[in-house]
């Protein structure tokens, strides 16, 4: 009927809520279905939480987290870490010289080689890692400066860089490659080490300088411009090196083409900005010994030497000592059966701590409710 | 929501520019003007009928609805936001991005009001391409147009059950007596017929119309909203003027009924019409919570603007604390660095745009869609449900939802709300005796019929003739017949078995004793109440017999009294039943349409009796007498009812003795102030004793031919006046009214609505205070009240209806020894505190609340658990529910069902319409509607409840899930140098906040069930716990931030001592980060949740799931779209580590472990 139609209570139409007037079916009831749903009558699980869920629940949690617990202790014991500090603010350290004496243009690098003992053999295969402390590599404008469509090998960023990596975007008019501040101030000390035999010779280990990116990073994430073209100096002839390094992107490992340019593995590691501002990068892996005999590393006495760069001033006149950059190099190998997952390894001490600290608390408040429902009921 | 065309502004701006000039609108036919150019009309300043009530147009949609939106403050924020992110110096990572969610929020927003927008302006082109006719001069005849083509003097047609598609002044119809009746329905929902004339000299009997003979000039008022006011006249061409009213006019939207065609010339049309400027949309009401809320979000601001701070400083100081600046901070383009204090005024507004998701950003979106969730489910409760008129509740306010569940005052209104507002014509008293009846049925008394029958034979005239003709007569009841295509369910008993008819006596015997005794329960104290009790059981008892007897006399057939005692509920309609099954006339069923309850019960109980208006045009009454003889009235004038003389007369000549004879109906008062002669003090005494029931007051006067011939004079002239008519209409009206005779009196009594005292026991229980406010007299009023239980026998009652002065000192007096009182009552009444009911009546009242005594009274009413309020007017009733929201802070609800109420109503904080038997006014005033009385209790108690736990919950954890993911942030900043860096990728921010974390509060806001249904109707006591606020503090909301601050060092320490010193790369970091806060803000929602259905388990774990999908795709697609954060592979990364897990398990255990 037109009645229903034309009702001044609907003209405004502002009431989605309302249910509108009956519509030309006027006899069609107007009575709301009676469906579980609608009349909120859905089957519902409502749990009561007494002493009696409550505290079976707890303890299963805490008797879940034992064995976790105990597991990952097991595991980090089993983890061995060396730790060598070359920063050289110490008058006494080895390299105490190159860190006073640099200078920006000087053409020859600094060495110094710091002598260091084993006490225990290192197993397996050993990470060597370089870590640095109170670098903020997490700082918002230097996590920014780069270009990612660059470093994919996208040939317009190449010679035409993101805005985001000024300064560091052109020098000499060029546009430089790898652009932007992270790649500007890339970790270029050179690491060797040395185990020096009983007799007094020194004998190298051989350092594995690949494998230490992600295979994503390194595959695809990264990639050289120029598509196959392996003369990469002709791919990056248009631009400039980035202000701080000493040489070209094209020469940062020159003997292996499948690390060089973008593609070079510690320069990946080196984009992968890290989190906290003391943090550790792998540098090279120590392969084990094909005969399984022989510890990786025998214990005895071993030289780091360091090819010291002027990468950053080590010493400057901190105001606090704590701002001081701390250059380490950490030798860890992972000694035990599950060390396909070499990761865990990262559990320190402080988190199994704190597993136990739960498990304590699971019980306080196991006992806290309990007493609290005694007294309740 | 509340805004104007500025179309509409426009028009208004430029009438009222045009006002001053032209006070009255001219209107003249257009039919001499058909063929000139649009400019040449005489009527074409005047709006066109078409309307349009859609805001946008679709050039138009997007810049408004943008400038609309943008009055919300919040939408400004973010849009600032927004634009802070382009600003260079604040290092936005990707501006773009941060235009995302106030643009998926403002386009959400958009496509609603788009929408809704869209449905107006369908319903207009609807509306205005419904056919009508118009006349044109060029084919001599009312042509088929569209109603968008009717301009302002045009003759229009309308057939009968036509809507009317503009305000028309009636010229002509087809009735023969120039009358045509309409139905307003659709404007103001009652269902009576209304009566139009024809404009005096226009009604040419029998000729068709012709409109091309309409030489006049119409002169009227200018557009109002008025819809009961209406004036003007027309000029002839000689000059000659004719005045007109209200009663000429057709609304716009109203249907003609009974009238096989109209016709008239268009004065108002489209959006000038009557129907249409009453048209506002509704109110936008801002609910307890949100205002809160507002607060508390500045709260969130105050602590933002703290962190910024904190971040900004920090930043300072770290910059001064590096002497040359190494190689991780990047200087600007130029090779400079920045001063350390201005990098750290720059990194203010930084921190701003990393921390900005605190100020919680869906939060206002997702209470809307909350809102509408509660609202669905409120209307789809089938136990709000009325069969009987088939309407659900309705919620028209969008936005308070929750304030039900807060309710700490209910303004009640007495008639139609807390009773039927179906009148029952219970008594009357003529010559000083008294006559009752039974309830619910007009059944005549078997003495009154003799001394009626008795002068019917001897004299034919006489008072107890008088008496039942002033019943059947002087009313404005209009009679339709059966023809006239109601919709209505008419139950036709007569043909019950008469095994069931026997049922139907003990029914109703059963019945009437019960009501004896509840009405003997609800007696008080008092000496008259006990008497009237006596009387009650005496009459009620022996009722059904009686008329039984009786009706065997009148040679009716047996079936009358039980069909009437069959349909209870509807006292004046079953008399309907009635007529038909005993066929008082044989042939013609008379179907009475009246504009108010009181005057249907009337015009039945004398039709009971015998005296039967058969017949009502504007100048004769037909009366049908017991001897089936007819009598035909000549009504020569009616003064109609109005609020203020509380009084209405007809004036008519009897056909037989050719006096002009005035009846006059009243309220007691009115009448008795006027009468001549006292008839008898018995009978005064005896309508004060009625105090149950509504007296009206029934008197003659008889006035002499010179006497009416002079006053009639006076009235024509008042008549046409178009300035101040009302005052002199009223002058005239009292000067005739005076020195009545009076006949007798008739106490008409409102039942209670099912379950009311049940309805206010529970409302009391849960803690609310009810208050009563009423029109009618103290003692009807104290007599519901007692009824319905809002007082009890034991209740010291507090009576004010006395003299400035002595009001003054009772309120002094009263409100000191309160507690004294309450001590004294406290072993009266075994443990009942505070019952203490408050009388109060209309003029007190307002010395009550005089600058000088409101204090005090405020403070008396606060110690009293029944207010009862009589006599007010509609003003006092909405000043009243003011006082008490704005003295005592408390939030009110006004329920009601008149025209009266709709000021109370919209004072409330929430307003309530009952749908019931005086129109939609209220209605269409309030916030919810609702059909009985008895459907508060759920709706407060249940859906009040739930919507505001519902929604308070929704609201704290709103907090609380910003406010933990962006500590987060904050925390981070300690260790990146306070340099505002994200370690969260910016796109799986924004999503988290959009997506990941939106879904389950909006469910928990909609569907959480804290306490079933039954327990909250048995417990009203749980109620408190929404008045009290309980569920939305200060100190909850505090806790729940101090609980995000735990849970948000919870989830970045763990994170940061697992992963400290290791080779993690930033967004590596912070995706264990996300992960785990992801899980503790859904795992902490699930304990909040209390009860889990099906829609939970989905919604929980598919929002997880919904994470790690979008998570695992971005990652595994995005190498370089999103520089510099590209999280190229990092998710999959991360969940091939086994630390990862654990980190997850560990961290989401610990941060909900104070759970």
């Amino acid at each position: 009927m037109m009645a229903s139609s034309y009702n001044a209570k609907d003209e405004d139409g502002h009431h989605p809520g309302s249910v509108g007037s009956g519509g030309p079916g006027a006899v069609k009831s107007k009575k709301p279905d009676n469906t579980a749903f609608k009349q909120q009558r859905l089957p519902a699980w409502q749990p009561i939480l007494t002493a009696g869920t409550v505290l079976p629940a707890f303890f299963m949690i805490g008797l879940i987290f034992i064995p976790i617990g105990i597991g990952l202790l097991v595991t980090s014991n089993n983890i061995k870490e060396f730790e060598i500090d070359y920063t050289g603010v110490d008058m006494f350290s080895p390299c105490f010289n190159c860190s006073q004496s640099y200078s920006w243009n000087s053409t020859s690098a600094c060495t110094c080689s710091v002598p260091f003992t084993l006490d225990q053999p290192f197993e397996s295969n050993v990470f060597m890692y370089y870590g640095l402390s109170n670098f903020y590599q997490n700082h918002r404008r230097y996590v920014k400066s780069r270009d990612d469509s660059q470093l994919n090998g996208d040939k317009s960023s190449l010679l035409n860089p993101s805005k985001e990596c000024e300064p560091y975007r052109t020098s000499d008019k060029k546009s430089i490659a790898p652009c932007g501040a992270i790649a500007n101030s890339l970790f270029n000390d050179t690491l060797e080490l040395f185990y020096i035999h009983p007799n007094g010779s020194r004998i190298a280990i051989h350092l594995v300088k690949t494998g230490i990116a992600w295979w994503t990073d390194k595959h695809v994430k990264f990639r050289n411009p120029g598509e196959n073209n392996n003369n990469l100096s002709i791919v990056f002839q248009d631009t400039s090196k980035p202000v701080n390094w000493r040489k070209p992107v094209y020469e940062l490992d020159p003997s292996d083409p499948d690390n060089n340019g973008f593609i070079n593995e510690d320069f990946i590691v080196w984009m992968r900005t890290a989190a906290l501002p003391t943090f550790r990068k792998l540098y090279r892996i120590i392969q084990k010994k094909k005969d399984n005999m022989t510890p990786t590393l025998p214990p005895g006495n071993y030289s780091l030497e360091v090819i010291y760069s002027i990468l950053e001033k080590r010493i400057t006149k901190m105001k606090t000592q704590i701002k001081m950059l701390r250059f380490t190099v950490f030798l860890r190998s992972v000694y035990c059966q599950i060390h396909k997952l070499p990761e865990l390894s990262m559990l320190k001490k402080e988190n199994i701590l704190i597993l136990f600290f739960q498990l304590q608390n699971l019980t306080f408040i196991s006992k806290f409710y309990l007493l609290f429902f005694c007294n309740y009921l | 929501m509340t805004w104007t065309n500025p179309l509409t502004l426009l028009r208004h701006g430029w009438t009222r520019h045009w006002n001053p000039d032209r006070p009255v609108r001219t209107v003249v036919s257009n039919l001499p003007f058909e063929d000139l150019k649009k400019r040449e009309q005489p009527n074409r300043r005047y709006e066109g009928n078409a309307i349009r009530t859609n805001k946008y147009r679709l050039w138009s949609f997007i810049p408004m609805n943008l400038f609309e939106q943008f009055h919300r403050m919040a939408n400004i924020y973010f849009v600032g936001l927004a634009i802070l992110n382009f600003v260079p110096v604040v290092n936005a990572f990707q501006p773009e991005v941060a235009l995302i969610p106030i643009c998926i929020i403002l386009a959400l927003t958009a496509v609603k009001d788009g929408w809704e927008d869209f449905r107006r302006y369908q319903t207009d082109q609807q509306l205005n391409n419904t056919p009508c006719f118009i006349f044109s001069r060029k084919q001599m005849c009312f042509v088929e147009r569209r109603w968008k083509d009717v301009r302002v003097g045009d003759f229009v047609r309308v057939l009968s059950n036509e809507i009317i598609p503009a305000d028309i002044l009636l010229l002509h119809t087809s009735d023969p007596n120039g009358v045509c009746h309409m139905e307003t329905a659709n404007l103001d929902g009652e269902t009576s017929l209304k009566q139009r004339k024809v404009v005096p000299g226009f009604s040419s009997l029998g000729e068709p119309f012709q409109p091309q003979t309409f030489d006049s000039t119409v002169v009227c008022e200018n557009p109002n909203n008025n819809l009961n006011l209406f004036k003007g006249y027309v000029e002839r061409p000689d000059k000659r003027r004719t005045g007109f009213g209200i009663d000429s006019l057709l609304l716009r939207g109203c249907m003609v009924r009974n009238t096989d065609d109209a016709a008239g010339i268009v004065v108002y049309a489209g959006h000038e019409t009557k129907s249409m400027l009453n048209n506002s949309g509704p109110r936008y009401k801002r609910s307890k919570i949100e205002r809160k809320m507002n607060t508390d979000v500045l709260f969130c601001v105050v602590l933002l603007f703290f962190m910024c701070l904190i971040g900004a400083l920090g930043h300072a100081i770290w910059l001064e604390t590096f002497s040359s600046m190494p190689s991780y901070i990047v200087p600007d383009s130029n090779g400079n660095y920045t001063p350390s204090v201005l990098a750290g005024f720059y990194m203010f507004f930084t921190m701003i745009i990393l921390l900005q998701v605190m100020i919680p950003v869906s939060l206002y979106v997702s209470i809307e869609l909350v809102k509408m969730g509660q609202i669905f489910f409120i209307t789809q409760d089938v136990e709000l449900y009325d069969e009987e008129l088939d309407r659900r509740v309705q919620c028209r306010a969008l936005n308070i939802t929750e304030d039900l569940g807060q309710i700490q005052y209910v303004f009640s209104d007495k008639t139609g709300t807390l009773t039927e507002n179906k009148m029952v014509f219970r008594r009357c008293s003529v010559m000083g005796t008294e006559y009752c009846h039974e309830e619910n049925v007009v059944v005549p008394d078997r003495k009154l019929i003799l001394e009626v029958d008795r002068q019917m034979a001897s004299i034919q005239t006489g008072p107890y003739l008088d008496f039942f003709l002033a019943l059947a007569i002087c009313n404005t009841v209009l009679v339709s017949s059966v023809t006239a295509q109601r919709q209505r369910v008419r139950v036709n008993v007569a043909d019950l078995a008469g095994a069931e008819r026997v049922g139907d006596v003990l029914r109703a015997l059963t019945h009437s004793t019960k009501t004896v005794k509840g009405r003997r329960s609800s007696s008080y104290s008092g000496g008259s109440f006990h008497n009237m009790r006596q009387w009650f059981r005496k009459c009620g008892l022996g009722k059904v017999f009686t008329s039984m007897k009786f009706f065997k006399r009148g040679g009716e057939t047996l079936a009358d009294p039980f069909s009437i005692d069959e349909d209870e509920s509807d006292g004046f309609h079953s008399s309907d039943v009635s007529d038909a099954a005993g066929g008082l006339s044989g042939s013609e069923e008379v179907c009475y349409e009246a504009h108010s309850p009181d005057e249907a019960a009337l015009i039945h109980a004398a039709k009971a009796y015998g005296f039967t208006m058969m017949e009502r045009t504007p100048h004769y009454v037909t009366v049908k007498l017991p001897d089936e003889a007819l009598l035909k009235f000549e009504v020569l004038d009616i003064l109609t009812f109005d609020s203020t003389r509380r009084r209405m007369s007809i004036i008519v000549r009897h056909p037989h003795t050719k006096e002009i004879i005035m009846y006059t109906k009243g309220a007691d008062s009115a009448i008795m102030e006027r009468l001549g002669n006292v008839f008898s003090g018995d009978k005064i005494k005896c309508v004060e004793q009625w105090c149950g029931w509504k007296a009206v007051c029934f008197s003659l006067k008889v006035i002499s031919e010179q006497e009416f011939r002079a006053w009639s004079a006076v009235r024509q002239e008042a008549l046409s006046a178009i300035e101040e008519k009302e005052e002199r209409l009223m002058e005239t009206a009292n000067f005739i009214e005076s020195s009545f005779t009076l006949l007798g009196a008739t106490g008409i009594e409102d039942r209670l609505q099912e379950s009311v005292p049940e309805t206010i026991q529970a409302l009391r229980r849960a803690g609310m205070q009810v208050w009563v406010l009423t029109g009618d007299k103290p003692e009807t009023a104290i007599n519901i009240a007692y009824s319905c239980k809002l007082l009890e026998h034991e209740d010291l009652v507090f009576t004010f209806s006395t003299s400035r002065k002595v009001l003054q000192c009772q309120l002094t007096n009263a409100s000191v020894p309160e507690q004294s009182l309450i001590c004294v009552s406290q072993p009266v009444s075994s443990g009942k505190l505070g019952c203490i009911g408050l009388v109060i009546d209309g003029p007190t009242l307002s010395m009550a609340m005089s600058d000088e005594l409101v204090e005090l009274f405020v403070e008396l009413c606060k110690h009293c658990r029944a207010v009862l309020c009589c006599r007010v007017t509609p003003l006092q009733k909405s000043a009243v529910v003011k006082l008490i929201r704005q003295k005592l802070r408390v939030m009110t609800l006004a329920v009601g069902d008149g025209a009266n109420d709709v000021n109370m109503i919209q004072a409330a904080d929430v307003g309530i319409g009952v749908s019931g038997q005086e129109g939609m006014q209220a209605v269409m005033a309030s916030d919810f509607a609702i059909t009985r009385f008895k459907h508060l209790q759920r709706l407060l108690l249940v859906h009040g409840h739930w919507c505001y736990s519902r929604l308070a919950n929704m609201v704290i954890y709103f907090f609380y899930k910003n406010v933990a993911y962006v500590n987060l942030l904050f925390w981070y900043q300690f260790f990146c140098g306070f340099s505002a860096t994200a370690m969260i990728d910016y796109w799986l921010m924004i999503f988290f906040n959009l997506f990941f974390t939106s879904a389950p509060p909006i469910m928990f806001g909609i569907m959480e069930k804290e306490v079933s249904d039954s327990t909250l109707l048995s417990l009203p006591e749980l109620y408190k716990r929404g008045q009290h606020s309980e569920g939305y503090r200060r100190s909850t909301f505090w806790i729940a931030i101090l609980d995000a601050f735990y849970q948000s060092l919870v989830c970045f320490f763990i994170p940061y001592w697992t992963y400290n010193g290791s080779d993690i790369g930033i967004f590596a970091f912070g995706t264990p980060m996300n992960t785990v806060s992801l899980f503790t803000i859904i795992l902490h929602l699930a304990i909040e949740i209390k009860s889990w259905t099906a829609v939970h388990w989905v919604i929980m774990i598919g929002s997880v799931l919904v994470y790690f999908i979008v998570t695992l795709a971005y990652s595994a697609i995005c190498i370089s779209c999103n520089p510099p954060s590209d999280p190229y592979w990092i998710m999959h990364k991360q969940m091939a580590d086994p630390m990862f897990y654990l980190v997850c398990i560990l961290t989401t255990v610990v941060a909900l472990l104070p759970r």
